[in-house]
């Protein structure tokens, strides 16, 4: 497949990819939480640790970020894969 | 002057603002309860040259939306009590974040100083900051410090004094958001009436509007006419895409300061980074936090336990010196301050020294910035009981006492995760039940005895995962609390303020001794006491007697019913009650007559119905503080009373069908 802008779920990122926030879903408060740490549309998220079970490790906006499996899922980003 | 200068300390978790505040006010500060909130609230004094300011610890919090209850508290008496300064506290290491907060607090048009704390975090991770730019571009004074390590407080009082005596306000252009939503806020605002019997100021109420917070739409729904609201209302229709725009309109100003202002060098992981290599491993990192939990258990029972037992002795035996020493005194008053007094509230006041090394390592493992460490190695496994991480820890000091695991529970920021931890607290088989199961083992199953012990842990245990995930589900549905947690960078801890932590702790474990346990113990030493001589004759044996028949469910007599009764001043009062009722004779004597009253069946109902049974006085006390209402007191003691009484009930009935052990 050669689709550069794939959306994909953050929570399938591998360690140190990045990419970059596209859409959030779950919920008023746990968006509104998300927006407030930075997750915005647009901004860029790498994925520091991901071992395919349990919670995830991301970095947004120069900050480290503990995020569980689901909530991992609930935020859509654009990645660069090929 | 008339009063002092009012400052309010807002800022992030994790941004060292309590550090901050502790530095400034020491122990001239103190904890309570905001009105009628079960939010902390701490106030301080702190006084220089004659001038006097009052200090507010503003629950941490990521921004001005009221996410939770504590965002709300913070919003609100910000916005309403408009106090005399606020003091952003930043994280220098993470400014871009930080930055979104000082957006909002800007946007409330409060007279506002930034504390750039944590200098020497920045500085090691390489980012240098341009204090003087940043100060230009904001508009408002920013104070660089450590507050760790006391440096550039006395310049921050300098900054808060002179806003404090500054007498008007220039107030600049507000801060814009992009022509399309101010062409959404120009809009809302000519819908909405001019004049609002709301305290919010106008500009930020138009905001919040159409960012759709929920607090602030019900206020103004609730303020205006209908026929306001139904011109206010389409223009608010699509709240949440419009959240996003806001709150990327925010960050995009954030990421313009921070490229502006901070120049930032390459350099390697960071020590945290690599630390976390370890502490983070699915494997590592769980076998590195169950060694600490041992040796946390370890240090508790090695080096707090014989000084526990040492007060105890110190407290058995001032018990019956004073009787000595009240010789001719009436029997009950003698019995009132030896039994009632003494045994009750000043046997729980030994477990001091066990605690203060429980929360002492707590404190420690919190400042260093382990905490969420633990939390995340965890959240695999709390997250099946409908739990996070972070509830772990609490749950499993427990183990030792179910009073600092109710109050331990203070940890988590959620409140629902909060709540359900505490709420389940109870059912972590504690020290004093096994001591009572050890003696029932004992008699009644001889060899086996350790795996009826097992067995009862484990249905315990699974009790326990049962309630958090129907709590969770049920009575707090829509409120399931997301794990999304800062890791923090490590640092040295500060003694003073890990010090400062454990003092606080143990403090309110005093005050819950000294005022609700004391209480307690006195109401159920008068029923134990009066009016007869005797437990027997008492208005409990009374109780006792009158319960008999749902006694006889389980197969067990009255006295079995009493002695589970007193098991509510304390688990281990059980064999006490027993041997007062059953005659004297020691420990063997006890076990013979146990077995001439109940049959095998009922030993084991009576041990289900032990270890189930309704927290005991203190715990009690405990989930009252945390809870803050009497109402989820009731729901825990209910939820035990019933779950225990059909447990212990359709383990005898069940035992006497299959003709079991009768």
């Amino acid at each position: 497949m050669n689709n550069e802008n794939s959306l994909m779920p953050l929570g399938t990122l591998e360690p140190d990819e990045t990419a970059t926030m596209a859409a959030l879903s779950g919920g008023r408060t746990f968006t509104s939480r998300c927006l407030a740490l930075g997750f915005t549309p647009g901004a860029e998220v790498k994925m520091e640790r991901n071992s395919g079970r349990g919670p995830v490790v991301v970095v947004v906006r120069g900050m480290r970020l503990a995020l569980g499996r689901d909530e991992s899922m609930r935020l859509t980003v654009r990645s660069r894969r090929n | 002057m008339s009063g002092a200068i009012k400052v309010a300390f807002a800022g992030a978790p994790n941004t060292g603002k309590s550090t901050l505040f502790n530095a400034l006010t020491g122990l001239k500060q103190h904890t309570g309860n905001w009105p009628g909130k079960t939010v902390e609230q701490k106030v301080g004094r702190y006084r220089r040259n004659g001038t006097r300011f009052s200090l507010i610890d503003l629950p941490g919090s990521y921004s001005l939306s009221a996410n939770s209850l504590e965002e709300q508290t913070s919003r609100d008496f910000l916005a309403i009590e408009r106090p005399d300064v606020v003091v952003a506290v930043v994280d220098a290491s993470t400014l871009e974040r930080n930055l979104y907060l000082v957006r909002e607090l800007l946007e409330l048009g409060l007279p506002l100083v930034v504390a750039l704390n944590m200098m020497d975090v920045a500085t090691r991770i390489g980012s240098h900051i341009d204090v003087a730019l940043l100060e230009a571009v904001l508009g408002v004074p920013v104070v660089p410090l450590v507050a760790r390590k006391s440096e550039g407080l006395s310049r921050l009082i300098d900054a808060i004094e002179h806003l404090a005596r500054k007498t008007s306000m220039e107030s600049g252009d507000p801060l814009s958001m992009g022509s399309a939503l101010e062409q959404r806020i120009d809009a809302l605002d000519y819908a909405l009436p001019a004049e609002l019997a709301l305290p919010y100021p106008r500009r930020w109420l138009l905001t919040k509007l159409l960012e759709g917070d929920p607090a602030v739409v019900v206020a103004v729904k609730a303020a205006v006419s209908a026929a306001d609201w139904q011109l206010i209302e389409p223009q608010l229709r699509d709240r949440d895409a419009t959240a996003l725009t806001i709150a990327g309109a925010r960050y995009d100003w954030a990421a313009a300061i921070y490229r502006q202002v901070v120049r930032r060098e390459k350099r390697s992981a960071s020590w945290s980074e690599r630390a976390d290599h370890v502490f983070l491993h699915p494997i590592g990192g769980l076998l590195f936090f169950m060694t600490l939990i041992f040796g946390v258990y370890w240090l508790m029972f090695s080096a707090a336990a014989p000084l526990q037992r040492w007060l105890n002795d110190l407290v058995v035996d001032g018990g019956s010196r004073l009787e000595t020493a009240l010789d001719g005194w009436p029997d009950w008053s003698v019995s009132l301050l030896s039994d009632g007094v003494i045994g009750g509230a000043g046997l729980v006041l030994t477990f001091i020294p066990i605690l203060a090394i429980l929360f002492l390592m707590l404190a420690v493992l919190e400042d260093v910035g382990y905490m969420a460490r633990a939390a995340f190695v965890m959240d695999r496994f709390m997250h099946r009981i409908g739990l996070r991480g972070k509830s772990f820890l609490p749950l499993f000091i427990g183990w030792g006492c179910n009073v600092p695991a109710i109050t331990g529970s203070r940890i988590i920021e959620s409140r629902s995760a909060r709540l359900t931890t505490a709420l389940v607290a109870p059912l972590v088989p504690c020290s004093a039940r096994m001591v009572v199961i050890a003696l029932f083992t004992a008699t009644f199953f001889g060899s086996a005895a350790v795996f009826v012990s097992w067995g009862m842990v484990m249905v315990n245990l699974a009790v326990l995962a049962v309630m958090s995930l129907l709590i969770s589900r049920f009575l707090f549905r829509g409120q399931q609390s997301s794990f999304v947690m800062e890791l923090p960078h490590y640092h040295m801890p500060s003694v003073r303020g890990v010090l400062l932590a454990t003092w606080e702790r143990l403090r309110r474990f005093v005050t819950l001794a000294g005022t609700v346990i004391l209480a307690m113990s006195l109401i159920v030493w008068f029923l134990s006491t009066f009016p007869g001589d005797g437990v027997e004759d008492s208005f409990l044996g009374h109780i006792g007697r009158w319960l008999e028949p749902v006694g006889g469910l389980m197969g067990l007599d009255w006295r079995m019913v009493i002695a589970l009764l007193t098991s509510f001043v304390a688990k281990e009062q059980t064999i006490a009650t027993l041997g007062v009722i059953m005659g004297t004779g020691g420990d063997s004597a006890l076990k013979t007559n146990l077995s001439e009253i109940m049959t095998p069946a009922a030993a084991v109902a009576f041990i289900v119905l032990q270890m189930l049974f309704v927290p005991c006085v203190a715990s009690v006390a405990a989930l009252r503080q945390e809870t803050g209402s009497w109402r989820w007191v009731a729901f825990a003691v209910g939820y035990m009373l019933a779950i225990s009484l059909i447990g212990a009930t359709a383990v005898y009935q069940g035992a006497r069908l299959l003709g079991l052990g009768v």
